[in-house]
């Protein structure tokens, strides 16, 4: 907390985050990403000489064939029955056991559709939408992460969408899975991805009115400080804390 | 209409604005012109008693026909998400056990698995620490359909089922608090393991409650099976077909009385549910009365679950071997609550200083997860559970999304609702099931 805080007899007053009223972030481009130090502290001079340590992005990278149980049938199948695979699939990664489909956002909605319909893939239903936000790590930082999962052959897999914050469009995929409908909004909500073609693209947990994205890293937590026995206590954002 | 105590009429730009809050329902479309007017909105909630909590229904009426319905979710959205991202793996149990309140066993299950995942730890959790799992996850099972059970009958005019059922749930909750401490909240499935061990009288409660409940199980059905209002209140309402429930993303007991048999527990097991025998009910038609006879004999499969679990609960260690990310201290009851034992407090502070700096060190920094991300789901009471954790490589989770059922299976509700009575509605949305701390987490 800054010191032109509001305050009523020693009282801290809870000061609305910035990006709640104004839509815009609370600092932007924030002053300290998060990977930047080890603790994490700004203000305060940092004596522990572990400020300057920058963590590094690993960068997205192709899994080597083969991949291992059924990741490979469910490639070779997605390969056989969409003609534009190789312009729209960026990338196939398998990791902790889990395959992962990098997708061109513009084709999510045709790749799910051929996800549901082809008798080889079967994944009937889109078990979760929702978003990641890589600032700082990715230039198309809003990831759109969608689960889907086959009943027929029991298996999971996971698409992947990378947009844009200055273009954060994507095709919606409520004509394949309408279960996609609230959870595309969620995403909307929390992260202002725009689902294209999606029914009533609206705020659904935040109130109406509310201007800006929570769930964007650059959307400040909020919160005030607490005084307990005689010391004041940061509110969770403004801590210093291990990253 | 005007003058009496219990609605008030406006006109606004809209039409006219009634305020009901009780009454007689003639009394309340007496009002309206049946020629001019031949359809009215009623908004249902946020605050009403058969809405299971915050959750608001728009409903538009053609007399009792329900035309449309849409509704309206996000009044106890808390940000739990958001603020996981600012503390370390281990507190994040004490969040996401908050979100769906009446299963949070099953929150801090699939937090924990989907952490062990990004660990690489999950072959390494104790097969103690697996089956007290699953033997506190059934409970929870069997808590969370009582609860049902019990609103839906009082919503649905049957008053003395909620009063039983809340009564065996009262059970399981002392159980509970046997175990971990408190009834509700209880951050007791940790990442690793579990956070202490189940002491011995609590095995004894709960093998007196597998001889209570099955007899309790035959009042409740001596109570409402045979019952002919509630037949009719539930046989062929809010019908829901196999196609229907998957389009909308509906798991859980509602999909399997449409007829499909999908229990993550068989068909994507975790935890050891491979190595139990039990059996997945499913009902044909559909309705409300197929998920109150799956959720009845869905508690009798729990039973039989704790049961074999409380049988092959063999001595041994509740918690991972690392003592990287095994939490260090024993954890004891005491007159404030749980906390640090007081031998180990003894320890760190009067004899070991190696023991205090590692005690120290996990507690303030905690550990670090590898980067990557992974997706875990679970049967909760509801359905599929899902979580979707992302670390990218630090002490803090960088982002943690929870695919909540009630969230989820919501969005079923117009299509239940729409073509029936206003009466249905109340039997649909509850026949869901949806805690709306989940849903709006």
């Amino acid at each position: 907390m800054t010191d032109d805080k509001p305050t009523t007899g020693g009282v801290p007053v809870p000061v609305t985050p910035a990006g709640a009223t104004s839509g815009a972030p609370a600092e932007f481009p924030p002053a300290a990403p998060a990977g930047r130090g080890m603790f994490g502290n700004q203000g305060t001079g940092d004596v522990s000489g572990f400020g300057g340590l920058v963590r590094q992005h690993r960068e997205i990278e192709d899994s080597p064939r083969p991949y291992g149980g059924y990741f490979d049938e469910v490639r070779d199948a997605l390969e056989e029955a969409y003609p534009a695979f190789g312009e729209a699939i960026e990338k196939v990664v398998v990791d902790r056991g889990e395959l992962t489909l990098h997708i061109r956002p513009e084709r999510i909605a045709e790749v799910c559709q051929v996800m549901r319909d082809d008798p080889a893939l079967r994944f009937e239903l889109c078990s979760s939408v929702s978003g990641v936000d890589y600032l700082g790590a990715d230039e198309r930082r809003l990831h759109v992460v969608y689960q889907l999962t086959s009943m027929t052959y029991r298996r999971q897999v996971r698409l992947e969408a990378a947009v844009s914050a200055e273009e954060p469009h994507l095709p919606s995929v409520t004509s394949v899975y309408p279960t996609a409908d609230w959870q595309e909004r969620e995403a909307y909500d929390m992260f202002g991805v725009v689902f294209d073609g999606h029914p009533a693209l609206t705020r659904i947990l935040m109130p109406d009115d509310w201007e800006g994205h929570p769930q964007r890293k650059d959307y400040p937590l909020g919160g005030v400080p607490v005084e307990y026995k005689g010391a004041e206590i940061p509110p969770p954002d403004k801590r210093r804390s291990y990253q | 209409m005007t003058g009496s105590n219990y609605a008030t009429e406006r006109e606004t730009t809209e039409g006219r604005v009634f305020t009901v809050t009780g009454g007689d329902w003639d009394d309340v479309v007496a009002g309206v012109d049946p020629i001019n007017e031949g359809r009215i909105v009623v908004n249902m909630g946020p605050q009403h008693p058969s809405t299971h909590g915050v959750l608001r229904l728009i409903l538009e009426l053609e007399g009792e026909t329900v035309r449309e319905a849409r509704s309206v979710v996000g009044y106890l959205h808390t940000g739990i998400e958001k603020n996981l991202e600012y503390r370390n793996w281990v507190q994040g149990s004490t969040f996401v056990t908050r979100m769906d309140y009446l299963s949070p066993i099953f929150n801090e299950t699939a937090y924990s698995l989907a952490v062990e995942k990004l660990l690489g730890i999950t072959d390494d959790v104790t097969e103690r620490a697996n089956t007290i799992r699953v033997l506190m996850m059934e409970l929870n099972r069997i808590s969370s359909h009582l609860v049902w059970l019990a609103t839906t009958g009082m919503e649905l005019g049957a008053i003395s089922i909620m009063l039983y059922g809340f009564r065996e749930r009262e059970y399981i909750l002392e159980i509970f608090e046997l175990i971990t401490g408190l009834r509700m909240n209880h951050a007791y499935v940790r990442p690793g393991g579990v956070a202490q061990d189940v002491p011995d009288e609590a095995i004894v409660k709960i093998r007196e409650f597998l001889k209570v409940m099955p007899k309790r199980l035959k009042e409740y059905e001596d109570l409402l099976s045979g019952q002919p209002i509630w037949l009719e209140r539930t046989q062929n309402v809010a019908v829901l077909d196999v196609t229907g429930c998957l389009a909308l993303g509906v798991t859980g007991p509602v999909l399997r009385s449409a007829g499909l048999a999908w229990d993550l527990r068989k068909t994507m097991p975790y935890c050891g549910y491979e190595t139990y025998e039990f059996d997945v009910p499913t009902h044909p038609d559909g309705d409300v009365w197929g998920r109150y006879l799956v959720r009845l004999a869905e508690i009798r499969e729990s039973l039989k679950l704790v049961e074999q679990a409380l049988d092959r609960l063999k001595p041994g260690p509740v918690m991972v071997a690392d003592k990287k990310i095994a939490w260090p201290a024993q954890l004891a009851i005491g007159v404030d609550g749980m906390g640090n034992s007081l031998e180990h407090v003894a320890k760190i502070m009067g004899q070991s200083m190696e023991s205090l700096i590692h005690h120290f060190k996990l507690v303030t920094e905690g550990f670090r997860v590898p980067p990557g991300q992974v997706y875990v789901a679970i049967e909760s009471p509801r359905g599929e559970l899902g979580v979707h954790a992302v670390s990218d490589g630090g002490t803090r989770p960088y982002r943690v999304h929870y695919r909540e059922p009630s969230f989820v299976n919501l969005q079923a509700l117009p299509a239940m609702a729409e073509g029936g009575l206003i009466a249905d509605v109340i039997a649909g949305g509850a026949s869901l099931d949806p805690v709306m701390g989940g849903c709006d987490r």
